[in-house]
């Protein structure tokens, strides 16, 4: 019984992390009143450009580097298109994610199917040995603490710091940000670029440490699972952490349910996880007011300066 | 360059121009303040004001012309820049952030975090000191637009500014909370600091101001000192015409029968902020203008939706026109029984600021005036509707085929409260007929009004600004805190008496800064 605990705590955590991480990055996008829904394709690219330059260079810190600078790099398309041409966000965000689905499998072509050695995990001597918390807190490797460090300090950045406060104040009212001399268009700049990086940790971690290979579409949705997160989290960091643990366990459970041989379709079992994640945060954020407070008023509206 | 002497002028603007496309907003306009002074600038909508503020605080780069500002040339490059040089502006819109708390908007406003340090001591002290009461840990959507404007002055204040620049300061407050504001600022002109005072109400421009710049079109018409004019010679100025009080309307005859009868209509507010409405009871005759008074969030803008339909009651009857209980009708209904409605937000909600001014006319007349056929519209009649608005109500314009957004606040205004007039109803509602609107526009719309009225319509007046109810209304009602006050004769009302009843039935206006976060 303890093994099935273990496994079942150690997988959730495990699943949870390229969740929490692009969520965690689109949640400081949203803060400041972007919304950009290119999270995917960000996350593709991260992942192939993780894959490639660790496989490549056989050097897995070299791919992580790679996976973010792809993400920012893509973001940065996003912000250009959108935050200096004012383009329609939400398209813009769509034709990013379908750039990066078909910009990963074509760059990926030639890397389909080898294997890679998954990024090392962390090895304490006395504490990873632990019954039962050894496993589940101290033998990961860095991206699941570095998931969990980030989304600390973007809710202390948030909620603590000046640099938080004008985020939220940006995200509240763009033109009385501007009219207090605030750099809007700088500040979402950095916030887009921010979102992008850890979009692209969350694909790395995808094909570097939670299937280590290379294959088309291999984020199966999960950026916008992020994104659905993020909304019904009503932009709130911790409850992001709830969520993405549901999504993590839910995953589990799937598989878990799928082992026993049931006769259940398993593409319904692969669904579960998707679905499950989305009705219960509906359910937890059912109070339309409660979203509507804290939704950033300027999400998804383009800032011009008049002058 | 000598250095500046205590007689030279604080700010120095000379033949400031701005061309917008298709539209000349300053042509060499002048303006200069004194240290200490409070200098009025007047001038109706679209005359150039907003921009030359704009200017001033670094909003808006000026094509031409010559800033001086403490005897030194200077350009001021962007808002930032202008609160480094001692520039302070409270906006007309305030530019709060609506989710954050007092003392985080505040913050966002100081530049260095030396100047925040210490920042809610500070706040308090400021906010006592000046007689503006402020309590920095609650979130500003739940404040009052009173408290959000002392909010904004308490965060200049902060800054010590040099240069105050207020735009429509008052048109948001009670008539208490107006004195207290000419206090503070009197009290800071006097410590030296200048005040640049944007404001329509010309009574309080001669209270308070010791010099006016006076715009018209752009340019500069007047330099006057206010106390030595009357209000009437100030706004013949200003609009360069004749101003004549509108027409008194015969008295009301008697035993008219009663047109709108509101029961007990209870609502609960479909905003998180709003007010719910607490068994509003009303009867209203044809003929009679009933003049709502109150401080805004009081419950005007719940009625004012309950009355078009835009939100139901709970029981047809709790809402009757003309005999017909329309409670749970929708706002096509009542059109029908020919009720009209003006809301009080123009953009957005008035009118569809991208349509043209013939599409928004047909919006909400196309029933009343059966411009449709079959289901295809009678362009031609919208067309001559619009037509007919735009010229019956002088709305300055190009043509009905001007899209609503680029006519100006007043003119907009006069627009649709034309489109409603118009329409012969037998029950009209307006909120805030004249707001933000200048003397020329304002004095219109109270005469169509008043002459719709003097046709038989019911017509309510939901209104901040009390000289418009006291010039139009034969009763006069006081919404607070989502009850409405019985209506008074307007002959047996006074302003203190109105105030009072705004204020909650004489309990404080103002909040205790020491108020718990959430009452």
């Amino acid at each position: 019984m303890t093994e099935v605990l273990v496994a079942f705590l150690v997988s959730t955590i495990v699943a949870s992390t390229p969740l929490l991480l692009a969520a965690t990055g689109e949640l400081v996008v949203e803060r400041v009143g972007v919304l950009n829904l290119g999270v995917e394709g960000m996350m593709l690219a991260g992942a192939i450009a993780a894959f490639a330059v660790a496989h490549l260079t056989a050097t897995s810190t070299l791919g992580i580097l790679a996976a973010i600078a792809a993400g920012v790099l893509l973001a940065l398309i996003f912000a250009v298109v959108a935050l200096t041409l004012q383009a329609n966000q939400t398209a813009t965000g769509l034709a990013l994610t379908i750039f990066g689905r078909g910009f990963s499998a074509l760059l990926g072509a030639g890397f389909v199917g080898i294997p890679a050695s998954p990024l090392p995990k962390l090895r304490l001597p006395v504490l990873s040995d632990l019954p039962v918390l050894g496993p589940v807190l101290f033998s990961h490797d860095v991206l699941v603490y570095l998931a969990l460090l980030l989304l600390c300090l973007v809710a202390w950045c948030i909620r603590r710091t000046h640099l938080g406060l004008i985020m939220r104040a940006v995200g509240d009212s763009h033109d009385a940000a501007h009219a207090l001399g605030y750099k809007v268009l700088a500040i979402r700049y950095a916030a887009v670029a921010f979102g992008g990086a850890l979009a692209g940790l969350a694909g790395a971690y995808m094909s570097l440490s939670y299937t280590p290979m290379w294959a088309q579409d291999m984020t199966a949705g999960r950026g916008w699972v992020a994104l659905a997160l993020v909304t019904f989290a009503a932009w709130r960091p911790f409850w992001l952490l709830i969520g993405a643990w549901f999504f993590g366990a839910l995953m589990y459970l799937s598989l878990y349910v799928q082992a026993l041989g049931l006769s259940i379709p398993s593409p319904f079992l692969s669904a579960v996880p998707y679905i499950g994640t989305v009705v219960v945060l509906v359910l937890i954020s059912r109070d339309r007011r409660r979203i509507r407070l804290h939704r950033p008023a300027m999400l998804g509206r383009p800032f011009q300066s008049r002058t | 360059m000598t250095q500046a002497a205590p007689q030279t002028p604080l700010l120095q603007m000379r033949g400031m121009t701005k061309q917008y496309p298709g539209c000349l907003a300053n042509d060499h306009v002048n303006l200069t303040i004194q240290r200490g002074e409070i200098h009025a600038l007047l001038g109706e909508n679209g005359a150039g004001k907003s921009t030359l503020v704009k200017t001033i605080y670094g909003i808006v780069k000026p094509d031409a012309g010559e800033v001086t500002w403490e005897g030194q040339p200077i350009t001021i490059q962007n808002p930032g820049h202008a609160q480094r040089l001692g520039i302070g502006m409270v906006f007309q819109h305030f530019s709060l952030f609506e989710a954050l708390t007092v003392a985080e908007n505040i913050a966002l406003g100081l530049g260095s975090a030396k100047d925040r340090a210490g920042l809610r001591a500070r706040i308090v002290k400021v906010s006592n000191e000046y007689g503006l009461p402020l309590d920095p840990d609650r979130v500003v959507h739940d404040l009052s637009v009173g408290e959000r404007q002392r909010i904004e002055i308490v965060r200049c204040l902060l800054q010590r500014p040099k240069l105050l620049i207020m735009d429509e300061p008052t048109s948001v407050l009670t008539p208490a909370e107006v004195q207290t504001l000419f206090v503070t600022l009197r009290r800071l002109a006097s410590e030296g600091c200048s005040i640049l005072y944007i404001s329509h109400k010309l009574e309080e421009v001669r209270a308070l101001c010791s010099a006016a710049t006076i715009m018209r079109l752009g340019r500069n018409v007047a330099e006057v000192v206010p106390a030595t004019k009357t209000v009437k010679e100030l706004a013949e100025i200003m609009i360069a015409m004749d101003l004549n009080a509108p027409t008194p309307r015969p008295p009301m005859a008697p035993g008219a029968r009663p047109r709108l009868v509101l029961d007990r209509l209870t609502v609960r507010s479909p905003h998180q902020f709003g007010t719910d409405l607490k068994q509003v009871s009303l009867t209203l005759a044809g003929g009679e203008i009933l003049g709502i008074a109150g401080i805004a969030g009081n419950g005007q803008s719940e009625l004012m939706d309950a009355l078009s339909g835009e939100i139901l009651a709970g029981h047809p009857a709790n809402i009757v026109i003309d005999g017909t209980p329309v409670g749970l009708l929708g706002p096509h209904e009542r059109r029908r029984l020919r009720g009209c409605f003006v809301p009080e937000e123009r953009n957005g909600h008035g009118a569809v600021t991208t349509m043209t001014l013939a599409e928004n006319a047909f919006l909400s007349s196309y029933i009343r005036n059966a411009l449709v056929r079959f289901g295809v519209i009678d362009s031609r009649k919208t067309h001559a509707f619009a037509q007919d608005i735009i010229q019956r109500f002088d709305v300055r314009t190009t043509g009905p085929k001007a899209q609503a957004r680029s006519l100006s606040g007043g003119n907009l205004q006069k627009f649709l409260v034309g489109r409603e007039v118009l329409q012969q109803p037998s029950v009209l509602v307006i909120n805030q007929p004249t707001w933000g609107v200048d003397a020329g526009a304002a004095l219109a719309i109270h005469e169509a009004i008043m002459q719709l009225a003097a046709q038989g319509a019911a017509v309510i007046i939901i209104s901040q600004d009390l000289d418009e109810i006291f010039v139009l209304a034969d009763r006069i009602a006081v919404m607070a805190g989502g009850h409405l006050s019985d209506p008074i004769p307007t002959r047996d009302a006074t302003v203190e008496s109105i105030g009072r009843l705004m204020g909650g039935g004489g309990a404080a206006v103002h909040t205790a800064p020491a108020e718990p976060a959430h009452a």
